[in-house]
């Protein structure tokens, strides 16, 4: 057995055999007999045709991995179409009497070697871009094609480097995983892979004798096994299974709503704690956000983040989800999550302390740094803003006022919004308490289940003594949250549950059967949650 | 001529897809749209892809965009208008 590293571009394990794929060599003959003119008309039409071609790959890959994805192949065809590259050409043609053919690839070698020069990791991988779109040039001049690159046999292929174009082309059926020799994480050929889940792994010294042999892909642990031992087959392949049966978990509920065997439906949303947990969002298949913790933009800052700053990330979010919710909650930021430039004061009880919408309301400037970033992002998808630690109408009243200037601000400034729902955290006792009140105020709730059990039970939660004394299921609290809802419900405010007890599968059927309109989890514990209530029945009664 | 500075806020820089929209966009214009380093160190027209993407602006990074002939003022605000929307 030998092994051999690399790194993953997507945790997942492929066994199969590998499959070296070699380019072809393109012979290209550097001088023309033809006139320059004739040489450049050449070169037009074969740009045209690969511009059609780079269409066609465009509408494939829509299909397949999606618009954001897809967009690489619209940046083939504008760079296709770029000045200095055409230049470039026609003056090798002209200057030296070259073909087509020679003057495409020359181009190509000389633009990819200069990206490939930089100090940028992201425009390094760029080199890769332009030696594409010159090389489906020069095979259509040349009419030379690649070699195959798949045969019959599912396989693990293997190349120096794969281009974006091939990496689409690739029958998926066929392609258990693949392994470059060269290509960066950043490339657009790793953000393919990930995309349509197939393990990679990139940088591997590999060798031609691994043709044709038995190969474990462990995407995990950023190692390829060749002809690897009976036991180890064994084990990889049980792991395999495992992440199948999770892939196979989300197959059957991509697109299916949650509803229970009687009929009841509930939303299932992820909580997120920065823009890159997007992806995962996705991937399970969650209708919306429905916790997006805006702090984390304030504490990977040195320095208070900008509006425009903030706004670019918002926008982005809510972009990706193309349309579905996304809840921003605002700055919840004290107690235990602190940003040295805010120079909060030390305090006893940080957990009862100046944080969250206390800091907002006596810090105006920025909490509507923050609002108006938001307003902004609203009009790209679909925006709820969420305030945190809330006692008293008052505070609710004083935040959307402050809301209501920031959107004036905006409509003088002439920027467009879309509508946005506002709503609460529910994680204090008094804001139970006062829900009827509060519901007044708002368009839903969001309950906040990790401080309103602490604050409930007076139980500080990183206390391990106080284990024994903590009950998450204490029927104080859920009383709480039946209150809430039905509080909630009397005053047309919808109400769901943020916190870690909305992915405790032993209340979930509790949840339901109080009316619940949402549970909103980290995107891990999404599937499992949505399988669990598609199989329940709320009208058979407990055992 | 019409002038504007604009630091970057997206985390990749000036990347492929900004730039290629921004090589499209500041062809549908009628002036000439020249976007600069801060330091003056490196510049490139607008419309060019590669050259855009060449000089490597990353995020946080100034930049200053310059509006000749035609008609500055509405080609100004509508360049200031796309970097802030998609930069």
């Amino acid at each position: 057995m030998q092994v051999a590293t690399g790194k993953s571009i997507l945790n997942g394990i492929a066994i199969g055999p590998l499959r070296i794929y070699k380019k072809a060599e393109v012979q290209t003959s550097q001088t023309s007999s033809l006139t320059p003119e004739e040489e450049w008309k050449r070169f037009e039409a074969a740009k045209e045709k690969a511009q059609e071609q780079l269409g066609g790959l465009y509408d494939k890959a829509l299909d397949e991995v999606g618009e954001d994805n897809a967009a690489i192949f619209e940046i083939h065809q504008m760079m296709l179409d770029d000045d200095d590259y055409l230049e470039a050409i026609q003056g090798i043609i002209d200057t030296q009497g070259a073909t087509a053919e020679y003057a495409t690839e020359t181009t190509g070698e000389n633009f990819s070697a200069a990206f490939a020069a930089m100090d940028d990791e992201y425009m390094r991988a760029r080199a890769t871009d332009v030696k594409d779109i010159s090389r489906r040039v020069v095979n259509i001049l040349t009419g030379a094609g690649d070699a195959a690159m798949q045969d019959d046999q599912p396989a693990i292929l293997v190349a120096d480097d794969l281009t974006p174009s091939e990496t689409v082309q690739l029958d998926k059926s066929k392609l258990l995983g693949f392994i470059t020799r060269y290509g960066s994480s950043n490339s657009h050929t790793a953000i393919l892979a990930r995309t349509m889940n197939i393990p990679a792994l990139i940088g591997v010294d590999f060798d031609d004798s691994w043709d044709g042999q038995t190969a474990i892909l462990d995407g995990y642990n950023h190692c390829v096994y060749i002809d690897p031992a009976a036991e180890l087959l064994e084990t990889m392949e049980a792991k395999r299974k495992e992440d199948l049966k999770q892939a196979a978990l989300l197959q059957s509920l991509k697109k299916k709503p949650n509803v229970t065997l009687d009929g009841k439906e509930i939303k299932v949303y992820a909580n997120i704690g920065n823009a890159g947990d997007v992806g995962l969002v996705l991937q399970n298949d969650a209708q919306g956000i429905g916790l997006f913790r805006s702090e984390f933009i304030y504490l990977e800052s040195e320095d208070f983040p900008t509006e425009d700053a903030q706004f670019a990330i918002y926008k982005r979010v809510v972009e990706t989800m193309a349309g579905k919710k996304v809840i921003i909650r605002t700055l919840d930021i004290g107690a235990d999550k602190q940003a040295g430039y805010f120079n909060l004061d030390k305090e006893e009880n940080p957990a009862l302390g100046y944080r969250a919408i206390r800091i907002c309301l006596t810090r105006k400037d920025i909490f509507k740094t923050q609002l108006r970033a938001i307003l902004r992002a609203s009009a790209y998808g679909t925006v709820s803003i969420m305030f945190p630690m809330v006692i008293s109408v008052r505070e609710v009243r004083d935040a959307k006022e402050i809301l209501e200037e920031c959107k004036a601000e905006l409509r003088e400034r002439g920027v467009a919004m879309g509508e946005v729902e506002v709503g609460i955290m529910v994680e204090t006792p008094a804001a139970v308490m006062m829900a009827d009140e509060l519901a007044e105020e708002v368009d839903f709730f969001s309950l906040g289940t990790n401080d309103l059990s602490q604050y409930t039970l007076a139980i500080d939660r990183q206390n391990p003594k106080l284990d024994n004394f903590y009950d998450p299921h204490h029927p104080a609290i859920l009383r709480m949250i039946k209150h809430t809802v039905q509080a909630g419900h009397r005053h047309g405010c919808w109400v769901g549950i943020c916190g870690e007890l909305g992915a405790d599968q032993k209340l979930t059927k509790t949840f339901l059967k109080m009316g619940l309109d949402e549970l909103s989890v980290s995107p891990s514990a999404i599937l499992p949650l949505r399988k669990l209530i598609r199989g329940l029945d709320l009208s058979q009664e407990e055992e | 001529m019409k002038q504007f500075t604009y630091t970057i806020t997206d985390p990749v820089g000036i990347h492929a897809r900004p730039a290629g929209l921004l090589a499209k966009a500041a062809k549908a214009l009628d002036s000439t749209v020249t976007i600069a380093k801060a330091d003056g160190s490196k510049s490139a027209a607008a419309t060019k892809l590669m050259a855009l993407m060449g000089m490597g602006i990353k995020t946080g990074e100034t930049i200053t965009v310059t509006v000749e002939g035609g008609n500055e003022e509405a080609n100004a605000a509508a360049m200031e208008q796309f970097f802030k929307e998609n930069l």
